[in-house]
């Protein structure tokens, strides 16, 4: 049976993990290799690598740390963070990750999705998606937006751009749809309302989105524990769900978010 | 110590396959040509990307393959690996295949998300398989695919996984093996089909 992915997150500046960690005996806590090594032991399915370098000499230190990855990680990895061209893709998956996240660039230029899924396969091409809800009132149904009712109100879902700074008016749900016509292989959902509260993932975009694409979705933003996790596989229809705090800060191994995945039923790889 | 060619077909990631090889103690090394396949212990045909191309990529090699299997070196198909060894495909059209094992490529069913991404179980019919060599049953491994092989006689179906129907993700017919999972992204289990692979050639 086809188990459901938990997937730690690792943000990544000039090479180094940028986040506090809470692991214990790592020589180098900022070392992504060691890092990535530790959650490999713990059991984690697949890591993504978020580089949030801004300055020329991102390129190089960004190739050069996928392939010390690519040397001592057998489970597959993405990587993610300022992809703006198809020779940019190129380049990180040979340099060998297995796929690639984009999200500015697939806004600005959609047609990046489809040039990129024909070469490399739509299996190595993740879209991320930013998200931010936009609450209408009663009476209010803005042209060309999914307007649903949730638990906190009527709303719709804009896109957001150039890591969750500017807001682009485009609905959410449709952005997802078209970037799966146009050969996206998986999404990265990320809800900024949700982002860094601990209080869970946005389930009603989760479930929303599960019903309408028909390619897996990776669910972010949120997790403050293990049900957290659980809700966004079970009730949002997620494919698997990335964290980067619980895990970075050692309140919880990927082992016992696993654990506690098994004992409610959901098939995992322990 | 053993040196395998990893055949570079144009397309992919073939640095995680070598590195894998490697981790397990063989001297593995990418080649696109013809003259990179002489002098090599096995050959090891990888997968990423689309069987129409990867077919056309492969045309000049054809024939060396076959001759490596017909002296008896083993041959590893991984993933699109796998398929390329079949009679044919019908990813995108219908592609002639390099024919070691007999049957055809078809599409996973819509009833399930496509690409089958992710880890799933395998579900060993033969334990003696040299590949699976101390692989539990129900292990999980990594797959990324959206074709699978329906397999005609001749050829062993040593694992099998589901995921919306029932496929064979084990093959061989000795000293051909393929398997539809990616080893070098199966973690440990996936390093040990590769050590398997490795004793294997070494024997």
């Amino acid at each position: 049976m086809l188990a459901k992915r938990i997937i730690p997150c690792l943000d990544v500046k000039k090479g180094r993990v940028v986040k506090g960690v809470g692991f214990k005996g790592l020589r180098d806590a900022g070392d992504p290799v060691e890092l990535a090594l530790a959650y490999y032991e713990q059991g984690a399915d697949e890591l993504v690598f978020l580089d949030i370098t801004a300055s020329y000499e991102r390129r190089r230190t960004l190739i050069d740390l996928v392939e010390r990855v690519s040397e001592v990680l057998f489970i597959p990895f993405t990587v993610g963070g300022g992809i703006r061209t198809v020779s940019d893709i190129r380049s990180v998956l040979s340099a060998g990750a297995d796929k690639v996240s984009i999200n500015t660039a697939a806004v600005k230029n959609p047609a990046i999705i489809e040039e990129a899924s024909r070469r490399f396969g739509s299996q190595c091409i993740v879209v991320s998606i930013d998200v931010k809800r936009v609450y209408v009132a009663e009476d209010e149904t803005p042209a060309g937006k999914e307007v649903l009712e949730t638990r906190r109100g009527r709303c719709w879902w804009d896109v957001y751009i150039y890591g969750g700074r500017q807001p682009v008016g485009m609905d959410a749900l449709r952005w997802a749809e078209r970037a799966v016509e146009l050969g996206a292989g998986e999404l990265l959902v990320s809800s900024l309302d949700f982002d860094g509260t601990k209080q869970g993932y946005d389930i009603e975009l989760l479930r929303e989105l599960s019903r309408r694409v028909s390619v897996p979705i990776i669910a972010s933003s949120g997790a403050g524990n293990p049900r957290h996790m659980l809700e966004a596989l079970t009730v949002g229809g997620a494919d698997a769900a990335l964290a980067a705090s619980i895990f970075h800060y050692g309140q919880y191994t990927v082992e016992e978010v696993k654990r506690y995945l098994a004992e409610h039923g959901v098939p995992v790889r322990l | 110590m053993v040196r395998i060619a990893i055949v570079d077909y144009g397309v992919g990631n073939l640095k995680s396959i070598r590195n894998g090889l490697r981790k397990v103690g063989a001297e593995a090394f990418v080649t696109g040509s013809v003259e990179g396949l002489k002098d090599v212990d096995a050959v090891v045909l990888p997968g990423v990307g689309a069987f129409g191309e990867a077919i056309r990529n492969l045309a000049d090699m054809s024939g060396v393959l076959r001759s490596l299997v017909d002296a008896g070196r083993p041959l590893l198909g991984i993933c699109l690996g796998l398929q390329l060894l079949f009679t044919a495909s019908t990813e995108g059209g219908f592609h002639r295949g390099l024919g070691f094992f007999r049957g055809l490529i078809v599409k996973l069913p819509s009833r399930v998300k496509i690409p089958h991404i992710g880890w799933n179980t395998l579900e060993i019919l033969n334990p003696g398989c040299v590949l699976l060599e101390d692989i539990p049953d129900g292990s999980y491994v990594y797959f990324v695919h959206s074709y699978y092989a329906k397999v005609e006689e001749g050829v062993n179906v040593d694992a099998e996984t589901v995921y919306g129907v029932r496929f064979p993700s084990v093959v061989s017919k000795e000293p051909v093996f393929a398997t539809q999972f990616h080893p070098e992204r199966s973690g440990k289990v996936g390093l040990r089909v590769l050590e398997n692979f490795v004793n294997y050639v070494r024997r």
